[in-house]
């Protein structure tokens, strides 16, 4: 086995940063009171709850009442589904959702729920490119539209979506519905309607995820993608949102999501988006190069392995992505396969593989993209993060044409 | 049993060193078949000999797959247990050997094991059909239901390409 192990599925998690770590501890240990709790316990672990949900608010440019932690970004995007679809079924007109083909399986998973319950989704497509088309929103929104719901940059092949633009169209049906000429043809339905949520659980570490700028009414993070502790999510709600609990016990986080709040997971998750936008704000130059200095490790290996490989090819926009998503077809040459050779060789990576998934079934991204199902057979995602150098990127593209070149020697796909 | 991540030993040793694969030129059977679940492909070919008993065997077995570790593995490991062995042998050989020898799969690829054995089987039944000999019920039976399947592969595959031209057709109409 090599020595030095090569860590490319940033997207999937990412290690705990060490001041992040170091401001978590004492919260398992010496503060570990109730954060309900009256005495001095309680009233420490509480202090650093609302410290972290001032982070957190900082971050997004909101109120940190505006902020509800979860268990994780699936059950944050649950909420954001369920919790509207559950105050608007209280006014007992049909509900209608809209979502994308290349939504994370929280939320695919949750709208197909949904429509077993009688619920009209409307499931967008993407172009080949794997971004939505805005014309394709203002088109599919309804009288009885109730959620929106776009992924701000996608988890597979990092493609962002015009986020501002469609909020920007909702806005505006918004506006021309409440001004409806006959009102009472939609009793209930106000300018509230559509809500817009999206998922920003890949964005936060790269992008500007001002609730105002992009014009949201949810928006979901995690934490141990953006080099926190797993466990620990959250909903931004802004202030107004219809929105009912999906799970009942408390009335912890406004009665929102009941349960004991996890302090030390809280405390990780503000103190490492704290990080994130020292990062990506200060003027201190090394901090802010930092982004540039990723994006050329993701162009070098997006050009290396496009060189030096032949019939392979980038999935998704190369313009408009993650400075740390690649994503590749190699014809001939199955996704598990080429992970788990890369595995052998120190380097972690990811497949949209059918082979690889628990269902067997192929990424429902890359067919969304429009790819064969040989091409989403052989797909490969590298996502790099915080701590990867240009040795490691070396290291890959001087391994990976050879893992390519074997196992088409041993596939009829010549 | 040692296990390395979800598979054994067996199958990393397989897959980093595969037998027997490649092409055999002027085979006198080839078994090609795709699994419909997960789209693996797996190309067998053999030639066929006969031993001092003057009894047909399988002289020469080489394989081409396109797939996971599981497919390449129980590929490797299916020439392996075929070659030099009868035709009635080889025809009689139960999946459960092909997973036996690798030291066992996970649940979710036992279907690759299944592929082996109806390459192997297609294998046969293309060198009996070009030879013109009289098939066996049970292998008529199962080449019938594998060209059943292939057509279902293909119709899935016709229906993602139309998705695909109608895709670019829309991007170009945009532009």
């Amino acid at each position: 086995m090599p020595s030095k192990k090569i860590y490319l599925d940033n997207a999937a998690s990412t290690p705990v940063d060490g001041e992040v770590l170091k401001a978590m501890l004492p919260y398992f240990e010496r503060e570990y009171g109730n954060a309900s709790s009256v005495h001095n316990f309680g009233q420490k672990a509480r202090a650093a709850i609302d410290r972290a949900r001032e982070q957190v608010a900082d971050f997004l440019n909101c109120q940190v009442s505006e902020i509800i932690f979860t268990g994780s970004a699936t059950e944050a995007d649950n909420l954001a589904i369920f919790g509207v679809v559950r105050d608007f079924q209280e006014r007992r007109i049909k509900p209608h959702f809209i979502t994308t083909r290349i939504e994370h399986d929280a939320v695919l998973e949750s709208c197909k729920k949904l429509e077993k319950e009688g619920v009209e989704v409307t499931y967008l497509p993407v172009d080949k490119e794997g971004i939505v088309r805005v014309s394709d929103v203002k088109k599919a929104i309804k009288k009885n539209t109730v959620l929106v719901s776009v992924m701000y940059a996608n988890n597979e092949i990092g493609t962002v979506q015009p986020i501002a633009e469609i909020a920007n169209i909702i806005c505006n049906f918004r506006n021309s519905k409440f001004q409806a000429p006959n009102p009472k043809q939609i009793p209930n339905l106000k300018s509230q309607f559509p809500i817009f949520h999206t998922d920003a659980v890949q964005a936060v570490n790269y992008l500007d995820c001002d609730v105002k700028k992009l014009g949201v009414d949810l928006l979901t993070l995690s934490a141990h993608k953006i080099y926190g502790p797993k466990g620990v999510g959250a909903l931004y709600v802004k202030e107004g949102t219809p929105i009912l609990p999906i799970i009942f016990g408390g009335g912890h986080e406004q009665g929102l999501r009941p349960g004991t709040e996890n302090t030390p997971g809280i405390v990780g998750l503000g103190k490492a988006i704290e990080k994130v936008k020292s990062e990506k704000t200060s003027a201190n130059s090394v901090e802010s190069s930092k982004i540039k200095n990723l994006e050329r490790l993701r162009d070098k290996l997006i050009d290396g392995i496009l060189k030096r490989i032949p019939d392979s090819r980038l999935n998704g926009s190369r313009v408009n992505r993650l400075p740390n998503n690649a994503n590749f077809s190699f014809r001939g040459a199955e996704g598990e396969s080429i992970a788990i050779s890369l595995d052998r060789e120190g380097i972690a990576a990811s497949t949209g593989s059918a082979c690889s998934s628990k269902s067997l079934e192929p990424s429902h991204v890359l067919l969304a993209l429009g790819l064969s199902p040989e091409e989403v057979h052989g797909s490969l995602r590298l996502t790099l993060g915080r701590y990867t150098t240009e040795e490691d990127i070396n290291k890959v593209l001087e391994v990976l044409p050879k893992i390519i070149e074997r196992l088409r020697k041993l596939s009829p796909f010549k | 049993m040692k296990k390395i991540g979800f598979y054994t030993k067996e199958v990393f040793e397989h897959f980093q060193n595969p037998h027997n694969y490649g092409k055999i030129k002027n085979p006198d059977g080839v078994g090609k078949v795709g699994n419909i679940v997960c789209g693996d492909v797996m190309y067998l070919y053999i030639k066929v000999g006969k031993d001092k008993k003057g009894r047909e065997i399988i002289k020469n077995v080489k394989f081409e797959t396109y797939g996971c570790l599981a497919a390449i593995a129980t590929s490797s490991v299916i020439t392996d247990l075929v070659k030099g062995k009868t035709i009635e042998e080889a025809l009689n050989l139960d999946r459960q050997e092909v997973v036996r020898a690798l030291g066992g799969l996970p649940p979710i690829k036992i279907h690759c094991s299944v592929l082996a054995v109806d390459a192997l089987l297609e294998a046969i039944h293309d060198y009996l059909k070009k030879q013109k000999r009289p098939i066996p019920k049970e292998l008529r039976k199962r080449h019938k239901k594998l060209e059943k399947e292939k057509k279902e592969i293909e119709k899935r595959h016709r229906g993602w390409i139309k998705l695909e031209e109608k895709l670019y057709a829309e991007d170009k109409g945009k532009k």
